[in-house]
């Protein structure tokens, strides 16, 4: 359940900051007009953008939790075998 | 006054007016930028470096005359990924603690048409990277803006000069991951520098 909800928290968080599917960036080029010499200088805004290697990253670590998950079951309570009446005749 | 001796003045102040003049490319307004790009198959790996300086002698009566030195220092290539920053500054790539400058050195001009104040070339010089110095050619065009400086940076008369030039280089030609990584990394980079240069009056 816990590796399912890594897996979708991840996805969206991919959807909604682009889509990029690129590298993951933190930081976005930002382009200025210099309108006297006409140069596009260039700065980087802090930006988080998360790549396919941040998709990966995701579901690497949700199959890891959900592998663990395997080996930290609880253990299923032994049912008891109900009596059957015994019928005497 | 006889002609004898105006014809020495005005030889002199044609000299004047033609005498070739210092831009200096330390950028006040952090605009001068050296943009990089290398192929690679998820996505192009998108640069730009803004630490540029250096000088150009530029006459603008005889633009063939420019010399000059640009330099760009390694520390400030940048990418938006910092795990790619750091593998480029590393000793792998371009090991920007032990080199700390990239340069390029004009030797001569060729090719040179002028147009109004555009002047377009081909610039023979030394291009410096990695600590190999190789002799490359490139296509420059340069514009003369004269008395711009004082729109640019208030206070300050004088005129600009403003050099692009775009060209490809081959990193193995420059020691850098020779033969290695092609398979991840393109063995050829784009450059493409935009900068403007002052000269103060």
């Amino acid at each position: 359940m816990l590796a399912l909800l890594v897996v979708l928290a991840a996805a969206v968080t991919w959807l909604a900051t682009g889509a990029n599917r690129g590298w993951t960036k933190t930081s976005v080029p930002v382009k200025t007009l210099d309108t006297v010499t006409g140069i596009e200088g260039i700065t980087y805004q802090n930006k988080f953008l998360p790549g396919v290697d941040f998709l990966g990253a995701a579901l690497g670590g949700a199959a890891l939790l959900a592998g663990a998950s395997f080996f930290f079951r609880k253990p299923k309570t032994k049912q008891q075998p109900t009596k059957q009446p015994i019928i005497t005749i | 006054m006889k002609l004898t001796h105006i014809i020495p003045l005005v030889a002199l102040a044609t000299a004047v007016h033609a005498a070739p003049q210092a831009f200096d490319f330390k950028d006040p307004k952090g605009v001068n930028n050296a943009v990089f790009k290398l192929d690679a198959p998820l996505e192009s790996i998108n640069g730009s470096a803004s630490g540029i300086s250096g000088t150009v002698s530029f006459d603008p009566e005889n633009p063939a005359a420019t010399t000059g030195k640009i330099i760009v220092a390694s520390e400030s290539l940048t990418v938006p990924n910092p795990m790619q920053k750091e593998h480029l500054h590393s000793v792998n790539w371009l090991d920007v603690a032990k080199y700390p400058e990239i340069t390029f050195e004009t030797k001569s001009l060729a090719q040179v048409k002028t147009d109004g104040n555009v002047t377009t070339a081909e610039a023979t010089g030394t291009f410096t990277l990695h600590g190999v110095a190789k002799e490359i050619t490139v296509p420059i065009k340069l514009t003369f803006l004269a008395d711009k400086l004082s729109a640019r940076v208030p206070n300050l008369k004088g005129d600009l000069l403003v050099i692009r030039a775009n060209f490809v280089i081959n990193r193995e030609d420059f020691n850098i991951q020779k033969g290695q990584n092609e398979d991840k990394v393109s063995p050829t980079i784009d450059l493409s520098l935009s900068i403007a240069g002052a000269s103060v009056k």
